[in-house]
């Protein structure tokens, strides 16, 4: 068969988004493949520059469906930076176990939508329905169920509801049973480990010049996490394992998601362990002073970096916002090619893609 | 009695009655039209314009309650899907009776659509792709008998299509050119790669389907439906061919096209495969033909495998026969929410290198089994 370029996306279930992924196929192998971004680009970086710093918050919250608490969590960070603002120590063990919480609910997410592009159904409504227990928690918590405007510069929004730490440990040990039961679905699952190993390889060195980060990379066998490596907020203070594989394929990045999960729960019991009483927020200044501030997180889906200068006014000079699909997004034709056009989803969605973010 | 003796009871009576209002009328006309009248009223009284009416009608009350089994099949889908899945499932339409109206509400939907056809499309084949899809699936039923008295018979000792079952599976294998030819007329990339896929798909799939179909055939020694479930009057044929079983069942599940073998509409990579051009009604028989393959295979699972409408004798052989049939269908369901969704060239590896050696394999086991000295 002929040569043909199919134009997977921006309408098309395999996107999660809206995005094009350009495929040259011959007949069903992939010959090239060249990702086209910018569908839903909103120019939050200038409108930030029009907004109070209090008021970016919600719009941060905006950048990603999937893990928002993380996104306004590394504005919060970036500011603080900026204007030198101390958090009280209960606020920082509310927001680490906010977004370990985000973090589940996000890897659940991709989960789903992992399943729903390989055709496992039953992984699609199990993974969401009990994605709900967080999100329900989350809920409790912040008033709102996506976007959650929770964290301030200098705290969070308010205290913890009455009984919501047994609440959170009853739904972090809902979650491990849980855990088991999809590993045993997943990689039960004869045909899934056909779908999945060796298939969409990104070795080590190619996932280090790329700039991949987060669970992709560490499916490529590098130990880089930046709450290890580069820690914030009171991540020193808590025990967990930084989840790698040395598979570099798709299935290793299921696997690495999947620790994650498991790490995350362990964080939450610890955190909600040691939280401390006192205050959850201090009063920040109106006005930045002159300067920068560089807030940097471990996102669900990679490294988010923040970058805003301060001009004496209360408002941004310039906010940067460095997402981790956006790079991610540019490997995809090195990790595409050779493969199968049915891989294409599974690849796609094992770097588990979130447009809002990437195109700001 | 039987069908046939039923049908041809109603078909006598009509004919009398219409010839006898036939023959009034030829009474008030002039001496040289009575030849003709006459002429006409015993053709319409001869044999074999009532055998043939006879055969209509059978075909057509045959058709009919393969559609209603279609519809509960479509309703146990949903049902057995919100089972599986953690969801209702639909009950809103038709509450009293579980929801089982809403398939036809959908249907009245879906018919009122205007009809879309593509403007770069090849207006022929796009339209007559459906056509052949639908008709192909519908004459298979034609010659499944639900017992030995319900059944398309061709005379009053109720003696079946001879060869039925070959009749069945050739009829069953039509729809992949039906596939390709919408595939290729609706002219789009995603149905092109899906009406491909179909055509590779089916084309595989189909030599060790009909190999270990020939295995049933040569135990029974009979291509006859009434025959081959006969044969199994003692023991079932799913037990000494079980192998075949197997292999029938997935070959079953390749050619009705679900989940793990849906990739010809694959919607995660292809949106929906050689079907997404199509709307309306006529992706409405698309979807109901689906379910007609789902009857039909499992219709034919159960005559030339699980003994067909052989049971106790307190339920009715034909309530026995669709039992059958229904269990097939919900195992093909429970798979199909269970699994995920193959690729294209395992699974040809999959048809050529495993089904295929076990296909060969039966057929060995049955001419062991039949040498040695069964039936």
């Amino acid at each position: 068969m002929a040569e043909m370029w199919i134009n997977m996306g921006p309408q098309h279930p395999m996107t999660h988004g809206l995005w094009n992924l350009r495929v040259k196929v011959d007949g069903e192998t992939i010959v090239d493949a060249e990702p086209e971004v910018g569908y839903l680009h909103r120019g939050i970086e200038k409108l930030c520059e029009g907004r109070t710093y209090p008021q970016i918050i919600p719009i941060a919250d905006r950048l990603c469906y999937g893990s928002s608490m993380t996104w306004s969590h590394a504005y919060c960070l970036t500011v603080e930076d900026l204007m030198g603002v101390e958090v009280p120590e209960r606020a920082e063990y509310i927001r680490v176990m906010t977004i370990e919480m985000q973090r589940i609910a996000s890897h659940l997410m991709w989960l789903a939508a992992y399943a729903g592009d390989l055709g496992l159904s039953v992984g699609f409504t199990y993974t969401m329905r009990d994605r709900e227990v967080f999100v329900d928690l989350l809920q409790g918590l912040t008033g709102s169920r996506l976007t959650y405007n929770y964290p301030r510069i200098g705290g969070v929004a308010h205290d913890l509801p009455p009984d919501f730490g047994r609440d959170a440990i009853r739904a972090t040990r809902y979650m491990e049973k849980r855990l088991k039961e999809y590993e045993d679905l997943f990689e039960g699952s004869k045909i899934f480990m056909m779908r999945n190993v060796d298939v969409g390889v990104l070795s080590k060195e190619d996932a280090i010049n790329l700039g991949v980060t987060g669970p992709s990379l560490r499916a490529s066998g590098v130990d880089y996490d930046l709450r290890k490596d580069m820690p914030y907020s009171v991540y020193p203070e808590m025990d967990f394992r930084v989840a790698t594989h040395s598979d570099c394929d798709c299935y290793a990045r299921y696997r690495v998601r999947m620790d994650e999960m498991w790490e995350s729960c362990r964080i939450i019991r610890q955190a909600i362990e040691k939280m401390p009483k006192g205050r959850w927020r201090v009063v920040a200044p109106r006005n930045a002073p002159v300067g920068t501030g560089v807030g940097r997180v471990e996102d669900p889906r990679g490294e988010a970096v923040m970058y805003v200068v301060g001009d004496g006014t209360d408002r941004p000079y310039r906010l940067k916002i460095r997402s981790p699909i956006f790079v991610t997004v540019s490997a995809a034709p090195k990790i595409l090619v050779g493969y199968k056009l049915a891989d294409v989803v599974a690849i796609m969605g094992g770097l588990d893609m979130c447009i809002g973010e990437n195109d700001r | 009695m039987n069908l046939f003796e039923f049908c041809h009871g109603i078909i006598h009576w009509l004919v009398d009655l219409v010839n006898n209002v036939w023959y009034w009328l030829g009474d008030f006309l002039p001496w040289y039209f009575w030849e003709f009248f006459t002429a006409v009223g015993d053709f319409a009284a001869s044999e074999s314009h009532l055998t043939l009416m006879t055969i209509l009608l059978e075909t057509l009350i045959i058709i009919i309650v393969a559609l209603i089994n279609v519809l509960n099949f479509l309703w146990i889908f949903r049902k057995l899907s919100g089972r599986i899945l953690d969801f209702y499932g639909p009950y809103y339409v038709g509450y009293r009776i579980g929801g089982w109206l809403q398939n036809l509400a959908d249907g009245v939907k879906l018919f009122v659509k205007e009809i879309i056809v593509p403007a770069k499309a090849d207006r022929l084949g796009y339209l007559l792709a459906p056509i052949i899809f639908v008709g192909s699936s519908l004459l298979i039923l034609a010659v499944i008998p639900l017992s030995v008295d319900f059944g398309v018979a061709t005379n009053a000792s109720g003696e079946y299509v001879p060869a039925g079952a070959v009749f069945a599976l050739a009829a069953f294998s039509i729809a992949p050119f039906a596939i390709l030819l919408a595939g290729w007329s609706s002219n789009n990339k995603y149905t092109l790669i899906g009406g491909m896929r179909s055509a590779a798909q089916m084309m595989s799939y189909e030599i060790p389907l009909i190999l270990s179909a020939a295995s049933v055939f040569l135990l029974a020694s009979s291509f006859n439906f009434v025959d081959i479930v006969d044969a199994q009057h003692d023991v079932w044929f799913c037990i000494p061919l079980f192998i075949g079983f197997v292999v029938f069942l997935v070959c079953l599940i390749a050619e009705v096209e679900i989940i793990p073998f849906d990739l010809p509409e694959a919607e995660a990579e292809l949106v929906e495969g050689w079907t997404t051009e199509y709307g309306g009604m006529k992706f409405g028989l698309f979807y109901m033909t689906t379910a007609v393959r789902s009857y039909a295979g499992g219709a034919l699972a159960t005559a030339l495998f699980l003994g067909g409408w052989q049971g106790p004798w307190f339920i009715p052989d034909e309530i026995w026969f669709l039992i059958k049939a229904y269990i097939v269908y919900t195992v093909f369901m429970w798979l199909t929410w269970s699994v995920p969704r193959i690729r294209i060239d395992q699974m040809l590896v999959f048809g050529w290198r495993r089904l295929l050696p076990l296909a060969v394999l039966n057929l060995v086991i049955a001419v062991a089994v039949k040498s040695w000295g069964w039936v």
